[in-house]
């Protein structure tokens, strides 16, 4: 059980700060999690700590590729603005 | 890779506030007590007179943030926008103290260091404290300043008064929390993302609280707002009072850059930005005794340099790594050129600027808003040339300057951004109509030379076009056009027609 991180990130560091299990590293062309070590923030938090800071909608996946932020759940922009603007995107 | 030689190129052309006047007195600061301006007159962000002689940098070493603000975009890398937000690299805080030994030993000028982000300071404390900390051993003629959100302020200002830092910026939009939740639309909070009114009535007590604690503590601290017309417009006049009450020395109203192709909240849903009359009625109406700033630049999250003159591409870390910098003779040089700027600057405040109750203007006369493409105190600028234009009041009293109006395009748009600027047939058009549009409330503006079609079209306008003082000192020649306009009598208060012929 292990979240992953997909291209859309922007390498913004907020995830590495909260992380309690360290599992988060940084890599090129973007941030990685270590799957051995990420547990979801079961028994830590309520919710997972790297999803809960992102900035950015569809950085963050479940094992299921689900996006955790999806597209619109962030800034609010309408699904057809994001579409107009280039930046929708279904799951990964 | 460039060859790794120190450049002691000038700055590029353009940028820079090009007028003496905004420099000298009376500062925006006048009013304010001795010891606060013995902390401030070197200070090129916070005193209009220093930031002509004096520099500053900002490093990036704080990406995250831990709230969303729907005029940014945390897709900060773009080299050729000058915005908040934006940098070319994030710097580690071992490249930035490298960086700043080498920028201050290059630039004596620098004085101020400051960490602005991309994201927020106090969201990123181990690499924000131990840039600071190793900057005030190492460097410590320099300043060090902290710009925040404030919503991780009040667990920091004892660090903050540890570090010796006497300066803080906390960028305070709202203290409503209904009208927060349409600035915010999350905030990252106690280990869950908190949306809406909720979010921000967290971060406006946070900030409110930090505001407090820090002024409490001597500390002193500018606010920035951003001026989002239909949303917090008429709310700022509230801000200005609240943190004027509770002491901040400084309020710098910003206008909202709000670009579609920048990708925010804001840019994409076409949230209108303010026009340069409507900030500075905003500036004028929180005025009172309140200093207002006034010559703010919006600059980048690194910034270097005079502020509108950036120099950051001298400083990429490349160069920097294969600098040598003998910092203990650096800090010689530079306490002969911070002295030898600051006895400049006293014998300038002596300097008694045109008044106009000798020169025959009534003393009843109205004021009168004039535009000047003006750089290094003298009206220099082709009027097609100006990157911005330097906005006087004249009145009885003599020039005062008010405001500086960008007249750049920075960015070519979604797709262009980044490839150059050209610049075809219709855009040239579109750009004149631009400038003359932000000159909206000014009835002169006095450049070098105007052309034959922006001529027509300023006077079209109702901004009549003036080239006959070119190369003269700013004060004087916007005193002589006022004087000119006094003499056709329209100058009256009770004058209903403001336009000049």
């Amino acid at each position: 059980m292990a979240l992953q991180i997909t291209e859309s990130c922007v390498n913004c560091w907020a995830c590495v700060d909260v992380c309690p299990n360290d599992a988060i590293f940084e890599d090129k062309p973007h941030f990685l999690i270590d799957d051995g070590k990420c547990t979801e923030c079961l028994g830590d938090h309520s919710v997972p700590q790297c999803a809960a800071i992102c900035p950015i909608e569809m950085a963050i996946v479940d094992e299921l590729g689900e996006f955790l932020n999806p597209p619109g759940s962030l800034t609010g922009i309408p699904i057809e603005k994001l579409k107009e603007f280039g930046l929708w995107r279904e799951a990964a | 890779m460039e060859l790794p030689v120190i450049s002691n190129s000038a700055p590029a052309e353009g940028g820079g506030c090009a007028s003496s006047g905004c420099g000298t007195a009376p500062d925006a600061l006048g009013h304010l007590p001795d010891h606060i301006r013995a902390k401030v007159q070197d200070h090129p962000c916070y005193s209009e007179e220093a930031h002509h002689y004096f520099a500053r940098m900002h490093v990036a070493v704080a990406p995250a943030c831990n709230i969303q603000c729907n005029y940014c975009n945390r897709k900060y890398d773009c080299s050729n926008e000058s915005r908040p937000g934006v940098v070319s690299e994030v710097l580690t805080p071992k490249q930035a103290i490298n960086k700043v030994l080498a920028v201050a030993a290059e630039i004596p000028q620098m004085t101020v260091l400051g960490i602005a982000g991309p994201g927020d300071p106090l969201a990123n404390p181990a690499r924000t404290f131990e840039t600071f900390e190793e900057l005030s051993n190492r460097a410590p003629d320099i300043k060090l300043c902290v710009s925040t959100n404030g919503l991780n302020l009040p667990m920091y200002v004892d660090r903050i008064a540890q570090h010796n830092i006497d300066h803080v910026t906390i960028t305070i939009n709202c203290v409503d929390p209904e009208v927060g939740a349409k600035i915010y639309p999350w905030i990252f909070w106690e280990n869950k993302r908190i949306f809406g009114v909720e979010g921000a009535r967290i971060l406006i007590e946070q900030q409110q609280l930090g505001l407090q604690m820090l002024t409490d503590r001597g500390i002193l601290v500018k606010v920035n707002s951003v001026l989002i017309p239909g949303i917090n417009d008429e709310h700022l006049k509230e801000v200005s009072k609240i943190v004027k009450a509770k002491g901040a020395f400084l309020h710098n109203v910003m206008p909202l850059i709000a670009e579609a192709e920048h990708g925010t909240y804001y840019g994409i849903m076409g949230q209108a930005e303010p026009t340069p009359e409507m900030l500075q009625d905003l500036q004028d109406a929180c005025a009172g005794d309140m200093a207002m700033m006034r010559h703010c630049r919006q600059c980048r999250a690194d910034a270097v340099g005079l502020l509108g003159e950036d120099r950051g591409d001298e400083f990429t870390m490349d160069k920097i790594d294969v600098m040598e910098v003998d910092y203990e003779a650096a800090m010689v040089r530079r306490k002969v050129v911070h002295d030898e700027i600051l006895e400049k600057l006293d014998a300038k405040r002596g300097i008694v600027k045109p008044k106009a109750e000798e020169s025959g203007i009534p003393a009843d006369a109205r004021p009168v808003l004039m535009a000047v493409a003006g750089k290094n105190g003298v009206v220099a600028e082709h009027f097609g040339h100006a990157k911005e234009f330097l906005i006087y009041e004249a009145s009885p009293a003599g020039a005062r300057f008010m405001s500086h109006r960008k007249t750049e395009l920075y960015c070519g748009g979604m797709d262009a951004c980044g490839d150059g600027d050209v610049v075809d047939a219709g855009a040239t058009e579109s750009l004149l109509d631009r400038n003359i549009r932000i000159l909206e409330g000014c009835e002169v503006v006095l450049c070098s030379k105007v052309g034959y079609e922006p001529w027509a079209k300023l006077e079209a306008a109702g901004i009549a076009p003036n080239g006959e003082h070119a190369m003269e000192p700013i004060e004087e020649a916007v005193m002589a056009v006022y004087k000119e306009i006094a003499a056709t009598g329209k100058l009256s208060p009770s004058a209903e027609d403001r336009k000049v012929a």
